[in-house]
């Protein structure tokens, strides 16, 4: 963004007072070097099993950041090499964040191929104590919650926006607006817990576990999402459609289901896919209130229900005899989660990109 | 934004006056669940907050006394990975929005967020199989060599589950919504003001340290604040990699670690019968107290702000 000024290239940049160009690249690549020759050595020697390139990485950019340092207060004084020493500590900070992603995906891929397989997807867990046995029971129930959660929550999101968008004034509004974005603090266990004592209070059974009481705690989680991310769609409706339609004597109710709405449509719609990618992989409520089972159950109404997320967590928590096949399951459920999850940023992104409405200025 | 129609005779519309009562009515039903919350879990708790001494868990004589090493073990390990996610998140949102080549920093900021879509259970895999044997060798290297530090008091954990395992990886789980905000904030100064430090010589980091971060200086506050109140509530992930015990410590590297109140919800409700439950919804409630407090704080900091972001 900022552009710095060479002034009048001298005959030689050293004379000048500075460091080479292109010298930070080459300290980089140098110290990368140094440490993947440690990390090397060390794993030859057998004190690391296998070659650590996360370590490599991350104390190459170390040594980096301190030898650019230093050479530029050698060369180039003191306020450029602070100027230095931030840049590049900006540019670790970068970094660092990007190695958990990386190995994080890695070894999601890795581990979670190893029962990517047929069986995975059509059978359920029922009577299997080690090898074999699927998540599908888990991915149905995966599914018909959060397929029943966002029943609940797009209306109600939806229309607390138009109000918040058209109707809305005064107190009501901004405690609202104020109070929803409260509630996207909420912690998920909470969530779980109100739903659990709401449902205890309502049938008197303290062992109570259905699917339907996961749906409504992700609810509890979408709407808030839902409400936040409609309203800033709503918001980009130009005013001139509003006011076109009115003039021509539409009552207000149809002008917003027939104008506004369908302007922003794409729009809407990716929010909702955002907000069902950020309650599907929600695990914690879902544990309390919709329970674990090793069976199929496609009513949501009664009974434990099996999640994808609480799938992995009980395979990985209650590891039988032979635990690699209960950590493969889990490996693979998390790879089927982070690959559900991604579709759904990808096609709401694309959804967002290609439907969204041309307004010629 | 709304215009409102002058019309010579008023006319009321059956339609109108359905459609907008719904959405009234579904506005008020979002205060509604957030009021409901609050009370069910009071009524919930009752039970717990006035039990006999003896009857609950962990053999607690009173409910404060069981809930307090939870607590403690909510804000340290939240603490700890605040500590380690302001710095990153401030150094990444600078990053995007002033380092790197304008064409990249979206491209960029969708890296980050890429790591706000990871479903917490997979953070909880995660941490235990990649992260915990990585950083186990470097916890028994600073209990041998630092451990006269009242932090990193030996014995080291042989499995690396310890409470600043568990802090990065929350503090891995926050840095995208902190990034965020202050990307947005730093993006939000004023062009003239960058501008002016430019001229008057200053480096590019001078100008960052006189224009941008005192002018983000709110922001990055309330973005602290939704980083803590996230890694207060985070529960999975906590449940997974820590290995609990019942104590009050500040040891980070020992395998004795305080535990969370949501980890240890997780971990006992399934279980739990009883005033046990009545126990851990009550735990539950203080948890929701806190992250409620924390969030308005943080909510209100950028509203603040906000209403001075337009005097650019």
């Amino acid at each position: 963004m900022t552009t710095m000024t060479m002034p009048g290239r001298a005959r030689n940049s050293f004379t000048a007072g500075r460091l080479p160009r292109g010298s930070a690249w080459m300290i980089l690549a140098a110290s990368w070097a140094v440490f993947a020759a440690v990390f090397a050595m060390l794993a030859l020697s057998g004190a690391t099993d296998g070659f650590n390139i996360v370590g490599a990485v991350f104390f190459g950019t170390i040594l980096f950041d301190l030898t650019l340092f230093g050479l530029s207060f050698v060369v180039e004084g003191s306020r450029k090499a602070r100027d230095r020493l931030m840049t590049s500590l900006v540019a670790t900070a970068f970094i660092i964040a990007l190695l958990p992603l990386i190995s994080l995906s890695y070894t999601v891929l890795e581990r979670g191929l190893a029962r990517f397989d047929v069986v995975y997807f059509t059978e359920s867990m029922r009577n299997v104590i080690d090898s074999g046995g699927g998540a599908l029971h888990a991915i149905v129930g995966t599914l018909e919650i959060t397929a029943m959660a966002t029943l609940i929550s797009v209306p109600v999101g939806l229309l607390a926006s138009i109000y918040l968008v058209e109707y809305g004034r005064g107190h009501l509004a901004r405690g609202i607006t104020f109070f929803v974005d409260v509630m996207m603090g909420i912690p998920s266990i909470v969530a779980g817990l109100f739903t659990y004592a709401l449902f205890v209070m309502l049938t008197g059974d303290p062992g109570i576990r259905s699917g339907l009481m996961g749906s409504v705690a992700l609810s509890v989680l979408m709407i808030p999402v839902v409400v936040r991310s409609s309203e800033e769609i709503l918001r980009l409706v130009p005013n001139e459609l509003r006011e076109a339609s009115l003039a021509l004597g539409v009552p207000k109710w149809l002008t917003v289901l027939k104008i506004v709405l369908p302007t922003s449509l794409a729009g809407l719609t990716t929010g909702v896919m955002l907000a069902i990618a950020r309650v599907i992989g929600e695990t914690a409520p879902l544990l309390i209130v919709a329970g674990f089972t090793a069976s199929m159950n496609y009513n949501l109404f009664s009974d434990r229900m099996m999640s994808l997320p609480v799938f992995v967590y009980t395979q990985y928590a209650n590891q039988g005899p032979d635990a690699v096949a209960f950590l493969d399951r889990a490996w693979s459920g998390a790879l089927v989660l982070i690959i559900i999850v991604m579709l759904l940023n990808l096609i709401a992104r694309i959804v967002a990109r290609v439907f969204a409405p041309k307004f010629s200025r | 934004m709304t215009t409102e129609t002058a019309p010579a005779r008023r006319t009321i519309r059956i339609g109108d006056r359905v459609f907008s009562g719904s959405t009234v009515v579904a506005g008020c039903l979002i205060l509604l669940v957030l009021a409901a919350v609050a009370v069910f879990l009071i009524l919930q708790s009752i039970p717990a907050l006035v039990a006999k001494p003896g009857t609950l868990p962990n053999s607690a004589e009173n409910f404060w006394v069981y809930v307090w090493p939870l607590v403690f073990g909510t804000i340290w390990a939240a603490a700890i990975a605040l500590v380690i996610a302001t710095p990153l998140s401030l150094g990444i949102a600078l990053f995007i929005s002033h380092y790197a080549p304008r064409r990249l920093a979206q491209t960029l900021g969708y890296l980050i967020d890429l790591l706000a879509a990871v479903p917490s259970v997979v953070f909880g895999l995660w941490g235990i199989n990649a992260l915990a044997p990585f950083v186990q060798p470097f916890y028994a290297w600073l209990t041998e060599n630092f451990g006269w530090f009242p932090l990193f008091a030996p014995p080291a954990s042989g499995t690396g589950r310890t409470i600043l395992t568990v802090a990065i990886v929350l503090a891995v789980m926050i840095l995208p919504i902190m990034t965020a905000i202050c990307r947005e904030v730093f993006l939000q100064t004023p062009r003239l003001h960058e501008e002016a430090a430019l001229a008057l010589g200053a480096t590019r980091w001078e100008m960052i340290r006189i224009a941008v971060l005192p002018f983000a200086r709110a922001g990055i506050v309330s973005a602290m604040m939704l980083g803590l109140g996230r890694a207060l509530g985070e529960t999975m992930a906590v449940a997974m990699v820590l290995s609990p015990a019942v104590v009050v410590n500040f040891f980070l590297l020992t395998s004795l670690n305080p535990n969370t109140i949501a980890s240890n919800i997780a971990l006992q409700f399934p279980e739990a019968t009883g005033i046990g439950v009545n126990a851990l919804i009550a735990s539950g409630l203080m948890l929701f107290v806190v992250t409620l407090i924390v969030n308005s704080i943080a909510r209100l900091i950028v509203r603040r702000r906000r209403a001075f972001s337009g005097a650019n």
